[in-house]
């Protein structure tokens, strides 16, 4: 079944809706996602021309159990050995790979647990994707928080514990552009330890200003790798151009950010492919850049403000744990996220087999910590969420519950040098 | 065969000798697994009297910070983990000396992190520049005979080569290595990651190194305490077997049965 993404709303002038739905059923009506616009710059890598051959190359259907097998026995987990344990005839051997990602996990995490907490600074967006809660057709509350307002985000969070923070944005440079954004960072370097990004895609140059701002990490989902399918969902806006994105954690890590971290969002296509481009994405540019700290996450489509029939298709619990199995014994040194787009009965249990951070106390939506902290009515505005969140367990929940389970929650593990 | 009495052997008491501090225990606490249990273990079953700290997690607000879990008595080993050049490492130092650490410090300077391997070339210049400011230096290397000598040179108290990758169990993977370094350096030699079991330990010890350090083998473990126990034991015998001295191992020199000098008739 294809995931329903278009939904008009009355709000829409009809010109507006005109062009809507123009951009929808006329691809000619479409910028080329594939071309640089005049105001990104170019790093000529050969990164993505290498994930792209593997992935253009990769018939999981060819895979058998003895592949399987064969690279569970194996000590490193090679390109090869990982395309197998993606596979479909990987699934019969998933408490095996469990068994497996545990171990490497363990090995190089210990049995510890990172936590963190992301922060929607504003939720103005530009783009045009169909599947995602912030676009610019979608009438939601949009909101974008003064510093005044950060601080006082900030406070809140802070108050809880926590001690790591990923500021996020609509993607918008007219409404949140990277002098306000780095203004953000420095708020937050003064009440938490650890400063993380997900904004839109920046040149080398600007990521360099964040980084001296206070960030040191840099989030980018690629969203699919499958560039024809990622033409149809990313219709309009700076983001539907597709390798500029592609680009960006090296980008980012040329401009001096400790690391990065990288994800498609299962279910906009063929989520094994997506998988085994998402990892050889960090593998490839781990090997260029073998400094950096990389980390994966996997999140799926869950429903947005005003389409409810967004799902994540054919990628259930079984297949998601499958991919992160498969990820922790192909690079076991990397870190992995699990977002509260997850229930959490999932998350328990997978920060058991493969997952090292997981966020606690969310919020997508902007300028409501205080009201979804305490429950004290919010005076001011507050701009609506991104998507609907599964995991609802605040921070000292969720530092109660992983030291239940015997592992050890981490508040904070890094230093600003 | 090797002879006995190192340097480091003050005395039949036989204590370890760094920076000017006497040490007991030759089990040195590793950081990379942390956990409060795994410390009270350490000292306790293994009799750690150094413990490892890596600065930045200690850099929290969270009510289980490590610096409030260090037993009296034992000595602080703060690390530079996380640094990536010596700059860094230089800086993550200072800020141990200004959390209350003391003055030792373990230089780990890392461009890699898929191996965690050391970088010894910038682990010499961070060794010379906080040697000079008064630390007492160990650094953590890939155990290589000419960086370890610009080690000694640059004003290392010890120095750390790694038996295998970190996290790895793997053992003692650079033994010959190893051995180059107890044989030519004069300062303690610590054999620091890769140690995965007690018998790996005790190998080390019988081939003349002053001390061990590990962590992951200790986490890991199905009983940390028991773990810890052993470990210690292995150490003693292991040093023990050093200082009585082995008997022949016919593999370096052979002994043999017609002596080649038979012929020399006074």
């Amino acid at each position: 079944m294809e995931n329903q993404f278009f939904v008009d709303s009355e709000y829409l002038s009809p010109e507006a809706l005109e062009k809507k739905h123009r951009l929808e059923t006329d691809p000619s009506s479409r910028i080329n996602h594939m071309e640089y616009l005049p105001d990104m710059e170019q790093i000529d890598s050969e990164i993505c021309s290498k994930v792209m051959e593997q992935m253009h190359s990769y018939d999981y259907s060819r895979y058998t159990a003895k592949d399987v097998r064969t690279a569970l026995q194996h000590e490193t987990c090679s390109v090869e050995d990982f395309k197998a344990l993606l596979s479909p005839a990987a699934e019969p051997f998933l408490e095996q790979m469990a068994q497996r990602a545990r171990l490497e996990t363990s090995r190089h995490f210990g049995n510890t647990v990172y936590l963190f907490t992301p922060l929607y600074i504003a939720n103005y967006c530009d783009n045009y994707c169909v599947y995602c809660g912030f676009n610019c057709y979608n009438h939601i509350k949009r909101m974008k928080l003064d510093m005044e307002q950060i601080e006082h985000e900030m406070k809140v969070i802070a108050d809880s514990g926590m001690e790591e923070i990923l500021i996020l944005t609509g993607e918008s440079r007219a409404k949140s552009d990277v002098k306000y954004i780095g203004e953000a960072c420095r708020l937050a370097r003064r009440y938490f330890r650890l400063v993380g990004l997900e904004i839109y895609p920046v040149n080398t140059e600007e990521y360099r200003y964040l980084h001296e701002c206070g960030a040191d990490y840099v989030t980018v989902f690629q969203e699919t790798y499958d560039t024809e399918r990622y033409e149809q969902l990313h219709l309009m806006g700076h983001k539907r151009i597709w390798p500029y994105r592609f680009d960006a954690q090296e980008r980012a890590l040329r401009g001096g950010m400790r690391g990065v971290a990288f994800s498609a969002l299962l279910g906009l296509s063929d989520f094994r492919k997506d998988a085994l481009a998402s990892a050889l994405h960090v593998y490839y540019l781990q090997r260029k850049y073998p400094q950096a700290e990389m980390s994966l996450s996997c999140p799926r489509l869950r429903p947005i403000i005003n389409n409810e029939k967004i799902n994540p298709l054919d990628v259930h619990e079984t297949q998601l744990c499958q991919i992160l199995c498969a990820y922790r014994i192909f690079l076991p040194y990397v870190g992995i996220t699990v977002s509260s787009r997850e229930s959490a009965a999932f998350r328990n249990g997978i920060v058991k087999i493969a997952a090292t951070k997981i966020s606690a106390g969310v919020s997508t939506g902007i300028g409501d910590h205080e009201s979804k902290y305490t429950g004290k009515e919010k005076e001011g505005a507050e701009g609506d969420e991104q998507f609907e969140i599964s995991d609802g367990r605040s921070l000292q929940k969720m530092y109660e519950d992983i030291a239940g389970e015997g592992l050890q929650p981490v508040l904070n593990d890094y230093l600003y040098v | 065969m090797k002879e006995t009495g190192r340097k480091d052997i003050e005395s039949s008491s036989d204590t370890l000798i760094i920076g000017g501090r006497e040490f007991h225990s030759r089990f040195i606490l590793g950081s990379g697994k942390y956990s409060l249990n795994l410390i009270e273990a350490a000292v306790k079953y293994a009799g750690a009297e150094i413990v490892t700290l890596a600065v930045r997690r200690a850099n929290t607000r969270e009510e289980e910070n490590i610096l409030d879990f260090i037993p009296e008595g034992v000595t602080l080993l703060p690390n530079t983990s996380g640094a990536r050049n010596a700059e860094e490492a230089v800086r993550i130092a200072r800020l141990a000396r200004e959390l209350g650490c003391g003055d030792f410090v373990k230089i780990e300077i890392m461009r890699d992190t898929k191996y965690l391997l050391p970088d010894n070339q910038e682990t010499i210049r961070a060794t010379e520049i906080l040697a000079r400011e008064g630390f007492v230096v160990l650094p953590y290397m890939y155990p290589d005979l000419n960086a370890a000598r610009d080690l000694v040179s640059a004003g290392a108290a010890a120095i750390m080569p790694l038996g295998a990758p970190i996290g790895s169990n793997k053992g003692l993977a650079t033994r010959d290595f190893i051995q180059i370094l107890i044989d030519e350096i004069e300062l303690p030699v610590i054999v620091d990651a890769g140690i995965g079991r007690p018998s790996q330990a005790c190998e080390a010890m019988e081939m003349g190194a002053a001390a061990i350090m590990a962590n992951t083998a200790l986490a890991t473990a199905g009983d940390i305490p028991k773990m810890a126990a052993a470990f210690r034991q292995a150490i003693e015998a292991g040093r023990n077997a050093y200082l009585a001295g082995l008997g022949r191992v016919l593999t370096r020199g052979a002994s043999a049965s017609d002596p080649l000098t038979g012929f020399l008739r006074d």
